[in-house]
């Protein structure tokens, strides 16, 4: 469990960056924290594994204030994933990058070989395993550096904005297997401007503006209210532009995504299916 | 990238699309002398911009005919102040003082960026950022713009205000016009054509109603979610017979369909 309690934060000399946040992470969930750029989301979740720490308030993780221990202790429970891959890699080799922690972290060898491998398979980098991360492209340099937090299997991941570059087919991959984290007890907590990502994955969404949470709840309501939308400098999902676009429809709001919507105009229009259908023969 | 040939004419608005890897931003490289003068490798074949070929030119000469925007607009700006970042690319030209100047602004206008002239780039949002980086490739005059992924690190409504400004370019000047997007959904109503690549391979190459007709080579690329939508209820026997590309495509169809 995650809580932040009335953090503000701000840079030295610098307004504040967060304003009084109040935040409550249950463990297993999944949450997207979204925003206009300098929203703050970045350094809200830099304060999940103490990177930064708040100026007044607190940060608990698992009921340990942040203040109290180092980052490294907190990076085994809360891995962080920056937005850029190249702030994170270094190593020659993708799977020396993946098994650096391990081995400081003390793993066997034989191990670290299985959780590399593991990890490798599920994020389709078997291939580039003695790869120099640096020949990859930018969508695969972000998937290495997921990995390479995966692989210790921490109990609260957290990325930051991480379908940058990734086509549909990998974003996909990603919602599967953020789904298949939180299935195993874990908190993802995505920071992201992918409005589409999120209206396929429905996870709930903590909105920021300005440094405050403006709003918080399911991606179905948040992503369809237009002034929330609006004041967050997102766009609503194509799908429900189409439904509302529609009117004279009724079409309910909560449908955000195509196969939603899929589902209900071939519902709504049985008729028009079997007439073409019987057009045709 | 294997075999490619592709022939883009002048004021065309293309989108270079396709799965993580295929070879977009390495043909980009191609196009503005970063391959093969700064990445090493092996390249064959023929490079021609405006009728010249460019194999063997230096960046610095390409620089003119070619505009290139990157992904992350922080790797672009580093002036103190927006105008000096814009008027850099001429002052390294030695392009006489009164039209440089002339020039910067008209920039400056041309993105929207003017007001903001003598902010600092880091005081500036994404968005801003990212067009004053565009800025500073159109002062050059260039005859192209190569923009590759410029919407990625923006908000989706900073991401929508670049693509209008690349469209307007595009549209009031005759720039022709190199975007790699995977935001499909924002760029398909500007996009003249779209080109997938595939495995370092042309995959796709058409307008974008005919090459979103091709589900079976499209599974890696996110099409528009209208045309996703168009594609599915396809597959349950709707008799929808057009790929939208936009959502007022998709709604003026839909209504026709369920009134007949």
């Amino acid at each position: 469990m995650i809580i932040v309690e009335h953090a503000t934060f701000h840079y030295p000399m610098g307004t504040d960056v967060l304003h009084d946040v109040s935040l409550k992470i249950g463990d297993g969930e999944f949450i997207a924290i979204m925003g206009e750029n300098g929203a703050g989301k970045t350094t809200l979740v830099k304060m999940f594994n103490g990177l930064l720490k708040p100026n007044s308030g607190k940060v608990l993780v698992d009921s340990v204030d942040t203040n109290d221990k180092s980052v490294a202790q907190l990076s085994r429970d809360v891995g962080l994933i920056f937005q850029n891959p190249d702030h994170q890699l270094f190593a020659e080799t993708v799977a020396q990058e993946l098994g650096f922690s391990l081995r400081n972290f003390g793993f066997d060898e034989d191990v670290i070989k299985r959780r590399v491998t593991k990890v490798l398979t599920a994020l389709d980098l078997e291939r580039y395993e003695s790869s120099s991360p640096f020949v990859l492209s930018g969508g695969e340099r972000k998937r290495v550096a997921l990995a390479a937090i995966l692989v210790w299997d921490p109990k609260h991941v957290v990325m930051d904005e991480p379908t940058i570059g990734q086509d549909y087919l990998q974003k996909d991959r990603l919602r599967q297997f953020i789904i298949q984290l939180v299935s195993q007890g874990k908190t993802v907590i995505v920071v992201t401007h992918d409005v589409e990502f999120v209206a396929e994955c429905k996870p709930r969404i903590v909105l920021l503006s300005k440094g405050k949470v403006i709003a918080d709840g399911p991606a179905t309501k948040i992503l369809t209210d237009e002034k929330l939308v609006a004041q967050s400098s997102l766009v609503m999902p194509q799908i429900s532009v189409l439904m509302r676009e529609l009117k004279e429809f009724d079409f309910p709001h909560d449908i955000i995504d195509a196969y939603a919507a899929r589902e209900f105009i071939t519902t709504r229009f049985k008729g028009a299916i079997k007439a073409a259908q019987t057009m045709k023969k | 990238m294997e075999n490619v040939s592709i022939s883009i004419e002048k004021g065309e608005f293309v989108i270079l699309t396709g799965p993580s890897g295929c070879g977009k931003t390495t043909f980009c490289r191609c196009l503005n002398g970063l391959i093969p003068n700064f990445y090493s490798g092996n390249l064959e074949g023929g490079l021609e911009v405006n009728g010249l070929n460019i194999i063997g030119k230096s960046t610095a000469e390409l620089a003119t005919q070619i505009g290139f925007v990157f992904q992350n607009p922080e790797n672009q700006l580093f002036s103190l102040s927006v105008e000096r970042d814009v008027a850099f690319g001429l002052e390294n030209l030695a392009v006489p003082r009164e039209e440089a100047i002339e020039r910067t602004q008209w920039a400056m206008k041309a993105t929207g960026v003017y007001d903001l002239r003598d902010k600092a780039p880091y005081e500036l949002s994404g968005g801003q950022q990212q067009r004053a980086a565009i800025a500073g490739v159109l002062a050059m005059r260039p005859s192209i713009l190569v923009l590759d992924e410029p919407t990625s690190f923006l908000d989706p409504r900073s991401a929508e205000e670049i693509i209008a400004v690349i469209a307007k370019l595009n549209h009031d000047l005759g720039l022709t016009t190199v975007l790699v997007e995977h935001r499909l959904d924002i760029v398909s109503r500007h996009a003249t054509r779209i080109i997938v690549m595939d495995k370092g391979r042309i995959a796709l190459d058409g307008p974008p109603a005919e090459v979103y007709g091709d589900t079976a080579r499209l599974i890696g690329i996110g099409l528009p979610r209208v045309t996703m939508l168009f594609h599915l209820l396809k597959l349950d026997g709707f008799p929808v017979t057009m790929n939208p590309t936009t959502v007022e495509e998709a709604a003026d169809s839909l209504r026709r369909i369920t009134t007949k």
